[in-house]
């Protein structure tokens, strides 16, 4: 016993080390995996509140891009406005199906990155906003990420700048499916795998979300082609594609809440069991 | 001694600030930002308790990953770069800092750099391969951390010299 004591005294440097090194290599793996990073995330109101101090004095510095980015987002917006009037008027609103398929929340971006392999957004919105993980977050032009851990105030958003995500896609065209992904290179640019060989995959085609996923509604704008190869085995094509957002100046955000994900995540539970 | 003490709790603090809030904004050539929280670990009192040091060095690396959303990739390098400290001192310093009473201000400047390089080349290595986790992106992995390193060495020494004690 006395033993025993005299070795964790004589090597407590060295057992200290171990030990918070093995804490540190835990939470790093556990962070490799999807959605396991729970415990250090700036998800709190300590980096929250940090980074909403620097982003209050930050954000004046760009008001000129942001307004001209909305005042696109309008134009959109009052065309799709003008030209679909008098179409649906018609139309009985049927009362059971009255209720609002999905739900927009808007949120400010207090932290950005896109340098990491597995790059995380930190938004101003959280639990109090009925915000939960899983959740689609989008901008006016394309999609961002989706909703990773959430405190009271803030959550932190998983980009699409990750290894981690994988987002099922589909060429607008041809409505063939994919899955994009981020080969950690460039900002500017994420990979989409998987494409079947039959596809007409042509430079400059849109790709767009593909909607068999609860988390984003079919149709939101991704990027376009910039070039594509044929895989190694020669049955699927991956497609490089510049994404319609600008990744490294994010500042308004759109959160999507699917008011039915909770029954198409039971049903696809039953599905699996 | 009570000077030291406040010294380094406003050294903790003001690094942190400075690296989340100005240094991880930088984004040289599109992707480089220096993790200059190093300075820290690097200027840490020499006689000082070892077990205190290695916690301190592991909360800052835990509070710099909490804000990058990082899991515990700094905290892992920082811990490492705690504890292999003195063999980068006895490397660079020599016998000098068998005396204990080293001051990093008024070193050689050619050693100052031999040490800073040696600890900020070893740390980026550690922060660069617990972040891509993956040993096929060897190249990768080697070619992040040289010019990160780069870029973190040169701030680290302005930031020394720029702020070293004069008696």
């Amino acid at each position: 016993m006395q033993q025993i004591f005299n070795f964790v005294i004589r090597n407590k440097t060295l057992l200290l080390f171990l030990l918070l090194f093995g804490i540190a290599l835990s939470l790093t793996i556990q962070s490799h995996s999807y959605h396991k990073s729970q415990f250090i995330n700036s998800a709190n109101s300590l980096t929250g509140g940090v980074y909403g101090t620097v982003n209050s004095i930050g954000q004046y510095f760009d008001l000129k891009e942001q307004n001209l980015i909305l005042v696109e987002e309008n134009v959109i917006l009052r065309e799709q406005l003008l030209n679909s009037s008098g179409r649906n008027q018609s139309l009985a609103i049927d009362s059971s199906f009255n209720d609002q398929r999905f739900e927009i929340i808007s949120a400010e971006v207090y932290k950005n990155s896109y340098n990491s392999p597995n790059n995380y957004l930190t938004i101003n919105r959280g639990k109090r906003d009925s915000i939960q993980q899983d959740f689609g977050v989008i901008t006016s032009k394309g999609i961002v990420g989706i909703i990773d851990n959430t405190s009271n105030k803030f959550s932190t958003i998983l980009s699409i700048l990750s290894k981690k995500s994988r987002i099922n896609a589909k060429l607008k065209s041809s409505n063939q499916n994919g899955s994009l992904t981020w080969n950690t290179t460039s900002p500017y640019f994420a990979q989409l795998e998987d494409v079947s060989k039959f596809a007409k995959v042509k430079i400059g085609d849109t790709i767009v979300t593909g909607g068999q996923s609860a988390i984003f509604p079919k149709g939101i704008g991704i990027g376009k082609i910039e070039s594509f190869t044929t895989d190694s085995t020669g049955d699927t094509y991956t497609i490089e594609v510049r994404l319609f957002n600008n990744m490294t100046t994010l500042q308004h955000v759109y959160i999507i809440i699917n008011n039915n994900s909770e029954e198409l995540k039971t049903l696809e539970n039953l599905n699996n069991e | 001694m009570n000077n030291s003490i406040t010294s380094n709790i406003i050294r903790f603090i003001v690094l942190l600030l400075v690296q989340v809030i100005i240094c991880n904004n930088i984004n040289f050539l599109g992707y480089i930002n220096p993790y200059v929280y190093v300075i820290f670990i690097l200027l840490f009192p020499v006689n000082n308790n070892r077990l205190l040091f290695l916690i301190l060095a592991f909360n800052l690396g835990l509070l710099v990953d909490m804000f990058l959303d990082s899991g515990g990739v700094h905290a892992g390098a920082s811990i490492c770069l705690a504890y292999a400290r003195p063999l980068f001192l006895k490397y660079a310093f020599g016998t000098m800092y068998d005396h204990q009473n080293l001051k990093f201000g008024h070193t050689d400047i050619g050693a100052l750099i031999m040490y800073v390089s040696g600890c900020v080349i070893f740390h980026h290595l550690i922060v660069f391969y617990l972040e891509i986790f993956n040993i096929s992106q060897i190249i990768l992995l080697l070619k992040k951390a040289l010019f990160y390193s780069i870029f973190t060495v040169i701030l680290c020494l302005l930031l020394i010299l720029l702020f070293k004690t004069r008696k």
